[in-house]
C-alpha cells in the first residue's frame, strides 16, 4: 500500500464511521446539515478540488466533475425537499472513493505481480578487478571484463565461460525447466540462473546490450504498441463521456417539460434531476479503460514467463487471428544439424571412407563438413592432410595419407570426369573418389525435431487452417519431411528471395481477416519475417538479429511453443472481448434502468465500481497461461 | 530522438488524456503513455530541446489531469 492509499483508507474509515453514527444521532436543522457536511468533506474534499480545477482547465467531463455534480445535486435536492436526507450523497461519494481505492490497489498489485514475474534483471555483478572480487552495478562492467557467478546467482551479462562447470536454469528466459549444462568455452547468456558450480565468465557485451536487458526492454515497451481493441476503447471513451453528459442533461430537462406542457401533469423536476445524477454516476467508463490494457499487459507478461516474447499488444491481437502458419524448414522444423544417414557402394570399409571424407573436409567449417567430422568422431590429425583445394559449391579436393581424395556432389564428379552411382535415398549425397576412382557415397540429412510432428498437430487444434513449409532444399527432401509432419503445402528449392515472393502470394490468396504467420530461425529470413502479418523467430536465445526482426520471439527452439503462443493470444483476446462486451453491456443496461427510474444510486455505484472490479479481476486471468 | 520518462498517474483514463495532451504539445512528434509500466515514451521533432519540450508537456498534462506527475 502506498502512502496515498493509506491516507485514503483512513479517510474512508473515518467517513464510514461518521456516516453510520450520524444515523443514530437525532439532530435537525442547521446542526444536522453541518455534521453531515463534515462527513461529506472528509470523504470528498479532494474530488471537489479536482472538479474545480477541471472547470478552470476546461476539462469538465472528467469523473471528479461527475461525482461532484451528482453529490452536490443530491444534497441540493435534500435541502430543497427539506427531507434532510444527506446520507445518499455521502454514501455515493464514499463508495466512489472505495472503488477508486480498490482500483488503485488492484492495479498496483497486479502491476507489481507482473513485474515480479518478469523480474530477470540482475542487481549486481561480481567483477574480478586486480585479483579481488568486487560487487558492482552490471552497468559498470566493460566488454572483456571477467565476472564470477556463484551458485544461485543470475548471470548478469552475456559472455563466454573461461573457468568452471555448472548447470544453468534457463526457465526465466525460455520457460523450459530442464537445466542446461555449461562448461568452459561455452557461450553463456544473461538471465540464466547458475545452479551448481562457480563460473568465471569473460563478458562479450555490455549490460545494456545483453540478452537480459534486451528482453526487459522489449517486454516493458510491448504495451506501448497498442492493439486495435485498445485504440477502439480510447476512441470510445472520448465520444462516450460527452454523450453520456448530454444524455443526463436531456434526462433532467426533457421529461419534466414534456409532462408539464404536453401532458399537463406535474413536472416532478426533482425526480428527473435525481435520475440524471444517478445516470452520471453509473456512466463512468473506467472499467473498460482500465481492464483492456491490463488484460494485454497480463497476457504479455504471462507469455514472457513461458519463453514467448510478444513485442506488442497489437501483435498479440494479430497472433490470435492467425489462420495460416508458414514454416521455414531448416532450423525450425528440423534441427539444422546434418547427420550421416548411410554409406553406400563403398569400395572399402565404411569407417575408412568416412575417415577419408572427414580428413579431406577438415579445413572447412561448412555444416556438411562439420557433420562429417562429427560422424567420424575421432581426433583429426591435420598432418595427414595437405594440398587442400575447396571448389565452392561443389566440394573439396585434398591429399590424405598421400592419396588424392575428391569429396563433393554430383557436379564435382562430373567436373572430374568420374563416373558415379546416383543415390535413391533422400538427403544430401556426398560422393568420394580416391585417386580418380569412384569409392562410394555418404548420405547425410537434417534431422526433424522430435516435437515437430506434435507441434503441427497442435497448431491444427489451435484453429490453424493451413500449414505451409518453405525450403531451399530439394523437392524429395522437402516432400519427405512435410509428409512425415503432416504439413499441407510445400514449396522447395527456393532462394531467400523466392521465400518472400511465396509469402506474398499466400497473403494475396487469403482473406484479410485470416492472418499469416511466418516462423523462421531469424538467421537469414529477416525479410520474410517482416513481410508476413506476423513474424515469429524461434531459438532466438542470444540472437540479436532474430529479436530485432521478429514480432514474436520464441526463446528456445521448441516448435510446440508456436501453438502455445497462439493459444495464449487467444485466451488473452477472449478476455479482452469478454471485458468489452461485459463492461459496455452492463453499463448500458444500468443506464437504461436508471433512466427509467427502475434503479437508484446503489445500482449506479455497482455499474461504476462493481463492473470495474469484476473486469480487473477477469483481466488478471490473462496472466495464467502455464497450462494452456 | 526518443526518450522515456517515468510518470505517476492514478487512473487509466487519465493516462489516455495525458497521452493526447503530450501528443498535441509542439515539438513532440509522437508520445505514448504506458499506464501499466507508468512510463511515457516521447519522440521529439528535430531541432527541439527535449527538456524544454517536456516542461511544456508536463504543463499540458497537468491541465488535463491535475493529479499526474512526469519525472523529467
Amino acid at each position: 500500500m502506498s502512502r496515498r492509499q493509506k491516507k485514503m483508507l483512513i479517510r474512508i474509515i473515518i467517513a464510514a464511521v461518521l456516516l453510520i453514527s450520524l444515523n443514530f444521532i437525532p439532530v435537525d436543522g442547521w446542526l444536522r446539515f453541518v455534521l453531515y457536511m463534515a462527513a461529506y468533506l472528509v470523504i470528498g474534499y479532494d474530488i471537489l478540488i479536482k472538479a474545480g480545477k477541471g472547470i478552470k482547465n476546461r476539462q469538465i467531463f472528467d469523473e471528479s466533475f461527475l461525482m461532484a455534480i451528482a453529490t452536490i445535486g443530491a444534497i441540493g435536492l435534500a435541502i430543497y425537499d427539506k427531507s434532510g436526507d444527506y446520507t445518499e450523497a455521502i454514501a455515493v461519494m464514499l463508495f466512489y472513493q472505495i472503488g477508486e481505492w480498490f482500483q488503485s490497489y488492484a492495479v498496483g498489485k497486479s502491476r507489481r505481480n507482473i513485474s515480479e514475474l518478469m523480474d530477470i534483471r540482475p542487481d549486481y555483478a561480481n567483477l574480478v578487478r586486480d585479483g579481488a572480487i568486487e560487487r558492482v552495478d552490471p552497468d559498470e562492467v566493460e566488454i572483456g571484463g571477467t565476472i564470477v557467478v556463484n551458485p544461485g546467482e543470475k548471470v548478469p551479462i552475456d559472455g563466454v565461460i573461461i573457468e568452471g562447470t555448472s548447470s544453468l536454469n534457463t526457465s526465466a528466459l525460455t520457460g523450459e525447466s530442464l537445466p542446461r549444462d555449461a562448461k568452459a568455452g561455452d557461450e553463456i547468456i544473461s538471465g540464466c540462473i547458475n545452479m551448481s558450480g562457480v563460473l568465471k565468465i569473460k563478458t562479450t557485451k555490455e549490460f545494456g546490450e545483453s540478452t537480459v536487458s534486451k528482453i526487459l526492454d522489449l517486454v516493458e515497451n510491448a504495451s506501448s504498441r497498442k492493439s486495435r481493441s485498445e485504440n477502439f476503447i480510447s476512441k470510445f471513451a472520448r465520444v462516450y463521456t460527452p454523450a453520456v453528459c448530454a444524455g443526463a442533461v436531456l434526462l433532467a430537462v426533457v421529461p419534466p417539460i414534456v409532462r408539464l406542457f404536453a401532458i399537463g401533469i406535474q413536472a416532478d423536476w426533482e425526480i428527473w434531476i435525481y435520475r440524471a445524477l444517478t445516470f452520471l454516476v453509473a456512466s463512468c467508463p473506467c472499467a473498460l479503460v482500465i481492464s483492456i490494457p491490463l488484460s494485454f499487459f497480463a497476457g504479455i507478461g504471462g507469455a514472457s514467463k513461458e519463453g514467448v516474447l510478444v513485442k506488442g499488444s497489437n501483435y498479440l491481437e494479430t497472433l490470435s487471428q492467425t489462420k495460416i502458419v508458414v514454416f521455414d524448414k531448416t532450423g525450425t522444423l528440423t534441427r539444422g544439424v546434418f547427420e550421416v544417414n548411410g554409406i553406400h557402394h563403398s569400395q572399402m570399409e565404411n569407417e575408412k571412407l568416412l575417415e577419408y571424407a572427414a580428413l579431406a573436409e577438415s579445413a572447412s567449417s561448412h555444416p556438411i563438413s562439420r557433420s562429417l567430422q562429427r560422424a567420424y568422431g575421432k581426433e583429426i590429425d591435420r598432418d595427414r592432410v595437405d594440398d587442400i583445394h575447396e571448389i565452392s559449391g561443389n566440394g573439396v579436393m585434398a591429399r590424405v595419407d598421400g592419396v588424392q581424395i575428391a569429396v563433393g556432389n554430383d557436379k564435382l564428379m562430373t567436373l572430374l570426369g568420374i563416373e558415379y552411382i546416383p543415390c535413391h535415398s533422400v538427403g544430401t549425397i556426398i560422393h568420394i573418389a580416391i585417386d580418380g576412382k569412384y569409392a562410394g557415397h555418404i548420405v547425410i540429412s537434417d534431422i526433424v525435431k522430435p516435437q515437430s510432428k506434435e507441434a503441427v498437430a497442435a497448431l491444427k487444434n489451435a484453429g490453424i487452417q493451413k500449414t505451409v513449409m518453405l525450403t531451399g532444399d530439394t523437392a524429395s527432401v522437402a516432400e519427405k519431411v512435410a509428409g512425415e509432419l503432416g504439413i499441407d503445402l510445400v514449396y522447395s528449392q527456393l532462394l531467400p528471395v523466392d521465400k518472400v515472393e511465396k509469402v506474398e502470394e499466400l497473403i494475396r490468396s487469403k482473406t484479410d481477416k485470416a492472418k499469416l504467420a511466418f516462423v523462421g530461425d531469424g538467421i537469414n529470413d529477416a525479410p520474410v519475417l517482416s513481410r508476413a502479418d506476423i513474424g515469429i523467430a524461434m531459438g532466438a536465445m542470444g540472437s540479436d538479429a532474430a529479436i530485432e526482426a521478429a514480432d514474436v520471439v520464441l526463446m528456445d527452439d521448441d516448435p510446440m511453443k508456436i501453438s502455445k503462443a497462439i493459444k495464449i493470444s487467444k485466451k488473452c483476446l477472449g478476455i479482452v472481448y469478454q471485458n468489452i462486451v461485459f463492461a459496455i453491456g452492463i453499463k448500458l443496461i444500468c443506464l437504461l434502468l436508471v433512466a427509467m427510474g427502475l434503479a437508484g444510486m446503489w445500482l449506479a455505484i455497482f455499474a461504476d465500481v462493481g463492473v470495474m472490479i469484476i473486469a480487473v479481476l477477469n483481466a488478471i486471468r490473462a496472466l495464467f497461461v502455464k497450462k494452456i | 530522438m526518443k526518450k522515456s520518462y517515468k510518470i505517476d498517474v492514478d487512473c487509466a483514463n487519465c493516462a489516455n488524456k495525458m497521452e493526447i495532451a503530450a501528443c498535441k504539445t509542439p515539438g513532440v512528434a509522437s508520445a505514448t503513455v504506458n499506464f501499466m509500466m507508468l512510463k511515457m515514451n516521447v519522440e521529439f521533432e528535430d531541432g527541439h530541446d527535449p527538456k524544454s519540450v517536456m516542461e511544456q508537456v508536463r504543463k499540458n498534462c497537468k491541465r488535463v489531469e491535475d493529479d499526474c506527475e512526469i519525472y523529467i
